[in-house]
């Protein structure tokens, strides 16, 4: 606001006034609900995570193996023919550390995210996820990570069915 | 200025529920059809791209991000319209009338059966503040509006119930459609009363399906097909947000999106000149109430135009030969592209078991649904 105005006119509003009603306001919140259907290749992608595997499809024109997979080849636009797996290791392309929630929140704990390139699929190809057993100061560009996959019995079929990537040890020569 | 052609089409659906395919497989099903059609290799041919998506319907926010992959679009020119896809064909239109762009792609699609709670949606629709408090499903508005509009035209119940008796009929013939049934004028007006006078077989369901369209100018369409089929006029309009003040007799909006698009088309007697028209049916009195804003007749003319057979399928003046979407299904923001879909099938006399004889100028109308006041309407002929 500017300094050289000493006098507003009106009164200013304090946050009690929202909180108290003194402002008029309608609430709502909106009952807005969603079923996706996953589809061909994702619903494949889905079935596999829960079985602890990890399925792309491929292009044989550009001769791309795709994860996630899809079963058109955006590149080519061609169906895509064939599927493949690939591993669950593979290799931190980049990432943050995320102090905040979605709501702003500070965490207690931050969140480690990454993007993974999966080792058996083309490059720049693999997930986003979360990385664990590693400390934020430790996360290095390549490092190498495997996933750390919930027990069969907790899997259900989604993308959080692997817990986390984990530093994978190499072994000094 | 160039002529703008319809030069290929590709529909998948439209099904009461296509829980097999995602919405980027159904968008992929239809493109791939629509450019074989066409003869055009997305990669290479198309200079824009255009898709017709409200985010409240997809359950994205920026939809059109996730857009790209499954049309050919990946690092190409690429926006989305938030409305009905005859609002793209407008776009599209405007595009290559200015020179700069020769082939345009343009896609809508409904995954309506994704969305679990859709009445609760188009209800947020309402104004938050004065009318959403009051609660009730709103399709209630339809209830308001086809009571006035009934009371000011004197068309009867049984009109309406001919509607959808006819649209439903003329959908059995159309693989495209959802919900062809026989029925009877009895059945219609028996079914529940759900917002007095509007009965429950007069409201359109929901269905899943997508319509990918190319269009080109002039030059380049008549390099890639034998039947195009020429936009000859685009016009739209929104008459007003506020329920309380809006027209509830007539549609104000179509009548001036058609008096739009018929001046560019040079349509003087559209009674006349128009071999069939396409017209939003979401609910059965709008069927009627449209033609009249379309000056397609005179106003309470269409019910009796209806009730004579006037406007079924071997009648003199067709309406809906599609099914409509009483008959083909509520498509969302693709309800356009199904009235545009019959148009050019139509047109290009591929429209089997429906087609009209000697069709060369048709009309594709849509209206975006409770509770809006936008009307877009465009025509076409299979004559530049
Ligand atoms: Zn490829």
């Amino acid at each position: 606001m500017s300094e050289k105005i000493k006098d507003y006119r009106g009164e200013a509003l304090k946050s009690a006034d929202f909180k108290e009603g003194r402002v008029p306001t309608e609430k709502c919140r909106p009952k807005a609900k969603f079923a996706w259907s996953a589809g061909i290749a994702i619903g494949r992608f889905l079935e596999e995570l829960k079985k602890g595997k990890i399925i792309a499809s491929t292009c044989s024109k550009c001769g791309r193996i795709m994860v996630p997979p899809r079963i058109y080849c955006e590149n080519c636009f061609k169906p895509t023919d064939g599927w493949k797996y690939v591993k669950d290791t593979g290799t931190i392309n980049t990432y943050s550390v995320s102090y905040l929630a979605a709501d702003a929140s500070r965490l207690k704990e931050p969140i480690l995210v990454a993007i993974i390139d999966l080792d058996g699929a083309s490059k720049n190809m693999g997930l986003i996820h979360k990385l664990g057993e590693v400390d934020k100061d430790e996360i290095k560009f390549g490092m190498k990570v495997k996933a750390v996959w919930k027990p069969k019995e907790e899997r259900v079929g989604a993308i959080t069915d692997i817990k986390y990537f984990k530093p994978i040890k190499e072994a000094t020569p | 200025m160039s002529e703008v052609a319809i030069v290929g089409v590709g529909c998948v659906g439209f099904q009461p529920i296509l829980p097999e395919l995602s919405y980027k497989e159904l968008m992929y099903e239809a493109a791939v059809k629509a450019y074989e059609d066409a003869g055009v290799d997305p990669r290479k041919d198309v200079d824009v791209f255009i898709t017709c998506a409200e985010d409240y319907l997809e359950g994205f926010s920026i939809f059109d991000e996730f857009v790209p992959d499954q049309l050919g679009a990946v690092l190409r020119p690429l926006f989305t319209v938030s409305g009905d896809g005859l609002l793209g064909l407008a776009n599209a239109y405007m595009l290559i009338k200015t020179g700069h762009f020769d082939t345009v792609v343009l896609e809508a699609h409904s995954k309506a059966s994704d969305l679990l709670t859709l009445m609760d949606v188009i209800a947020f629709a309402l104004d938050p503040v004065l009318n959403r408090p009051l609660g009730g499903h709103p399709y209630y508005v339809a209830g308001m509006e086809m009571n006035r509009y009934l009371h000011d035209t004197c068309a009867t119940v049984e009109q309406c119930a001919q509607v959808v008796v006819k649209n439903r009929k003329n959908a059995c013939g159309n693989p495209y459609a959802a919900y062809g049934a026989n029925m009877t004028l009895d059945q219609v007006l028996c079914s529940d009363m759900y917002f007095y006078p509007l009965k429950k077989l007069e409201i359109s369901t929901p269905a899943d399906g997508c319509v990918v369209m190319v269009l080109a100018s002039e030059k380049v369409a008549e390099k890639l097909t034998d039947k195009p089929v020429w936009v000859k006029g685009v016009g739209w309009c929104t008459e007003t947000p506020n329920l309380e003040t809006k027209d509830w007799s007539k549609s104000v909006d179509t009548r001036l999106a058609a008096e739009m698009a018929y001046k560019t088309a040079k349509i003087h007697n559209p009674r006349k000149e128009v071999d069939l028209a396409e017209v939003n049916d979401l609910f059965a009195y709008k069927e009627l109430q449209h033609m009249e804003a379309l000056k397609l007749c005179a106003c309470g003319e269409a019910g009796k135009l209806t009730e004579e057979g006037v406007t079924a399928r071997n009648g003199e003046l067709p309406v809906n030969p599609s099914g409509g979407l009483l008959g083909m299904g509520y498509g969302l923001e693709a309800s356009g592209m199904e009235k545009l879909l019959e148009v050019v099938l139509q047109l290009r006399s591929e429209a089997g078991r429906r087609q009209i004889r000697d069709a060369e100028i048709g009309l594709a109308h849509a209206w975006r649904g409770i509770p809006t006041t936008t009307g877009i309407v465009a025509v076409l002929s299979n004559n530049k």
